[in-house]
């Protein structure tokens, strides 16, 4: 009878869903509750967690709830600490939730609501939970190594070399885009840039406290840390009323991105516990706390989804970033439905707190879902939005033409009807002098969000929240761009290290100033130059971090497969081959199009012809002519990144085939590096508490 | 309830670090319990331990994208 009830509440959940994605799916012209999204998602990652994820974990994975674990093993009270599961799955979904699947969703609403949200669901599900649990099963079972260690164990030197390459890459090209995202969100906006600021000085204070003050005491320090932020997002208002403080923090975006570029330098080569550590201790107090407040606010809401399910824009002429519906939603949203960085945390950090194998299913696959379904909230707050709002926020003046009157023109000409006064009037109320032409996602999320806010809670503080939003976003964005250059000059001393051993002393000063100068200028250079670009930038470099990060999924997926079919489960290995083999579709599509394509807009090579032919010919207005030779070469330096990335990505591909191959036809391969047996004597309510 | 309460409370401190050396204490005094016979350390200050504590947590990779 009891067997009889569960399978009737899944029948009932898994019609739920599949109603409640065919009514998003088949809904045409009319507005949608926000509500339809919530529920599908919901059963969706309900049913993937109860049926698909523990069938892998049972039958492929095989987990074994009585072998010790690394953390049970190595136990030294330190970094190898057996953890309560939810303890666990708080530190890892604090360590795989960034920015990224706020800010992916955001442009991909360019082509309506319907393709980010299926990639987002599915995606998920079948790809990047899967990805992620796996990783960490695979680590868990080899003493909790890194990913790039696990690549050269299994497979061989050359994945091994990749997956570091392939880090590095990924890492500046990330810090580069998210700087970007920041710029555009304090330009010309004295009380943003004002607050954001303000985030600097108040980490050190939290800082300074929990280091001399009070000694250890963090959620002291922390607490005294968000009220201190808040009052800098109040007190942004007054120094955006008063005459000639406002001048102090009203910059053009590239004396910003300067700036920005000096503090990622400071934050590299000042102590942790000074800066990063009492930031991230904050912006992990901002991301959870407003993340389930946008979530209780949705629900309570229940706002209407007012974009289409499907704009003109999948044909390619997007506005916002040019290509078509495929592969580019596939490769704009990384974060949120497949994401490659997360194997660097479930592989090397996450397994040395794991107490028991049991909980990786819900580690890892569950750490994703919650992702996703942040996701999903990002992809509701952009879509809330007028269609016309949504377009004129993140529409580059490149694209629409830098008057506002050129710009609304052009946007209700697509079909999105907006008018000047609206803009106006929407900016007056969220205490911004304009939002038109804001690109890079995050005006237009804070926008989405203090609406959403201020209907649930509020309309009189639209202003408040909106810059709230804007700070919630920056402070872990900055945290991010902090600990991004940071692993980024470890990387460097560590390779440098190889050539010259005293580079790779990692307190050497004139090491340390090196190699995070070296760093900083890197994902510097292509922060430059998305800011002085006319199209805006992102258009750019999110394709380039899309790439990259699918490219990092890839190789993890690929470990994963050789190891799969290494281990005699070669009638399971489409698990993670068939999320590989769409993961390297998509990439080797988009990367051939951003090199290949004849569109200005696509093509890197076109583009730069271009505009070589236009410099040329002298029809360029002076401002962009003075500038073309470093865009010229910045987008032939682009091309042949992308070409880098696709060229290791199939390098990696054909290694993994390789081994696979040997295997299959009885050559001898790597053996696997799989720890041997060791029975759990952890006491069962011990770990449980 | 107050059970609950407690139980919460000791979650978010637990997530935080905030009883970090408390269990530190706590593993030291077990494993000196099961190998009495090595050379004693006493262990350390919650200044010099919360220093180290901090400064292994922030050693490679901690957050993404």
């Amino acid at each position: 009878m009891n067997k009889l009830l569960k399978n009737a509440i899944w029948i009932l959940i898994a019609v739920l869903g599949a109603s409640a994605v065919s009514g998003i799916a088949l809904n045409r012209g009319e507005n949608i509750s926000a509500l339809w999204f919530i529920t599908a998602a919901l059963c969706v990652y309900a049913v993937a967690y109860r049926f698909y994820a523990a069938w892998i974990a049972a039958t492929i994975l095989i987990v074994d709830d009585t072998r010790a674990t690394p953390a049970e093993r190595l136990d030294n009270g330190r970094d190898f600490v057996p953890t309560n599961k939810w303890i666990v799955f708080g530190h890892h979904f604090a360590a795989i939730a960034g920015p990224g699947p706020l800010v992916g969703p955001t442009l991909a609403a360019q082509f309506g609501f319907l393709p980010g949200t299926l990639w987002i669901l599915f995606g998920a599900v079948l790809g990047g939970c899967v990805q992620d649990m796996t990783t960490l099963f695979i680590s868990t079972r080899r003493d909790a190594k890194s990913l790039g260690q696990m690549a050269s164990d299994e497979l061989g030197p050359l994945g091994g070399t990749a997956a570091l390459i392939g880090t590095f890459a990924i890492m500046i090209i990330l810090i580069a885009v998210l700087g970007l995202v920041v710029v555009n969100a304090m330009k010309h906006s004295p009380w943003a840039t004002f607050t954001v600021s303000a985030t600097i000085p108040i980490a050190m204070i939290v800082g300074i406290y929990m280091r001399y003050f009070r000694p250890g005491q963090v959620l002291e320090a922390s607490a005294l840390g968000v009220i201190l932020l808040l009052l800098a997002v109040a007190g942004g208002r007054f120094i955006d009323d008063h005459e000639t403080l406002r001048i102090v923090f009203d910059h053009e975006g590239l004396i910003l991105a300067w700036w920005v570029m000096a503090y990622g330098f400071a934050a590299a080569i000042l102590p942790v516990w000074l800066l990063l550590a009492p930031r991230d201790y904050l912006s992990t107090y901002m991301k959870l706390g407003t993340i389930t407040l946008l979530a209780v606010a949705i629900i309570m809401l229940q706002p209407d989804v007012k974009m289409p399910a499907v704009t003109q824009f999948i044909d390619g002429t997007g506005p916002i970033f040019g290509g078509k519906l495929f592969p580019f939603v596939f490769i704009t949203i990384a974060c949120g439905a497949i994401s490659g960085f997360h194997a660097l945390i479930a592989s090397g950090t996450t397994p040395k707190l794991l107490s028991n194998e049991r909980d990786i299913r819900m580690i890892g696959y569950g750490g994703m879902l919650l992702e996703s379904f942040v996701a999903i909230m990002a992809m509701i707050a952009a879509t809330v939005l007028d269609p016309g709002v949504f377009f004129a926020i993140n529409s580059p003046a490149g694209v629409v033409g830098s008057e506002a009157i050129d710009a609304v023109a052009k946007i209700s000409s697509w079909g999105y009807p907006v008018t000047v006064e609206q803009m106006q009037n929407l900016a007056r109320k969220m205490g911004e002098a304009t939002l038109f032409a804001r690109t890079g996602g995050a005006p237009s999320l804070a926008v989405g969000m203090a609406s959403i806010f201020g209907s649930a809670f509020g309309e009189g503080m639209l202003a408040l929240w909106y810059h709230f939003a804007i700070m919630f976003e920056a402070i872990f964005i900055l945290t991010t761009l902090d600990a991004g250059t940071r692993v980024g000059r470890f990387m460097l001393q560590d390779m440098l290290g190889n050539i010259w051993p005293k580079m790779g002393e990692t307190s050497w000063t004139p090491s340390v100033i090196l190699t995070s100068a070296l760093v900083v200028s890197g994902w510097g250079y292509f922060l430059y130059i998305g800011v002085i670009d006319p199209n805006g930038g992102v258009n750019i470099l999110w394709p380039l971090f899309g790439i990259a990060n699918q490219m990092l999924a890839a190789i993890a997926l690929c470990v994963a497969t050789g190891i799969l079919v290494k281990s005699g489960k070669l009638k399971y290995a489409w698990v993670t081959g068939l999320p590989l083999m769409w993961l390297v579709t998509i990439t080797t599509t988009a990367a051939w199009q951003k090199i290949a394509s004849d569109d200005i807009r696509i093509g890197f090579f076109a583009a730069a012809n271009d505009l070589t032919d236009k410099l040329a010919a002298d029809v360029l207005p002076p401002a962009k002519a003075a500038i073309a030779p470093q865009l010229i070469f910045n987008l032939h330096l682009d091309a042949w990144l992308t070409l880098f990335f696709v060229s290791l990505l199939w390098l990696i591909v054909f290694d993994m085939l390789r081994v696979c191959t040997r295997y299959l036809t009885g050559k001898p391969v790597l053996p696997l590096t799989e720890s041997p047996h060791c029975p759990s004597r952890l006491v069962e309510d011990w770990v449980r508490d | 309830m107050s059970g609950k309460l407690k139980a919460f409370w000791r979650f978010v401190r637990r997530l935080s670090g905030d009883d970090a050396y408390e269990q530190y204490l706590m593993h030291y005094a077990q494993q000196h319990q099961a190998d009495a016979g090595h050379e004693c350390h006493p262990p350390l200050s919650k200044i010099d331990f919360f220093k180290q504590w901090q400064d292994a947590k922030w050693n490679g990779i901690k957050r993404c994208c």
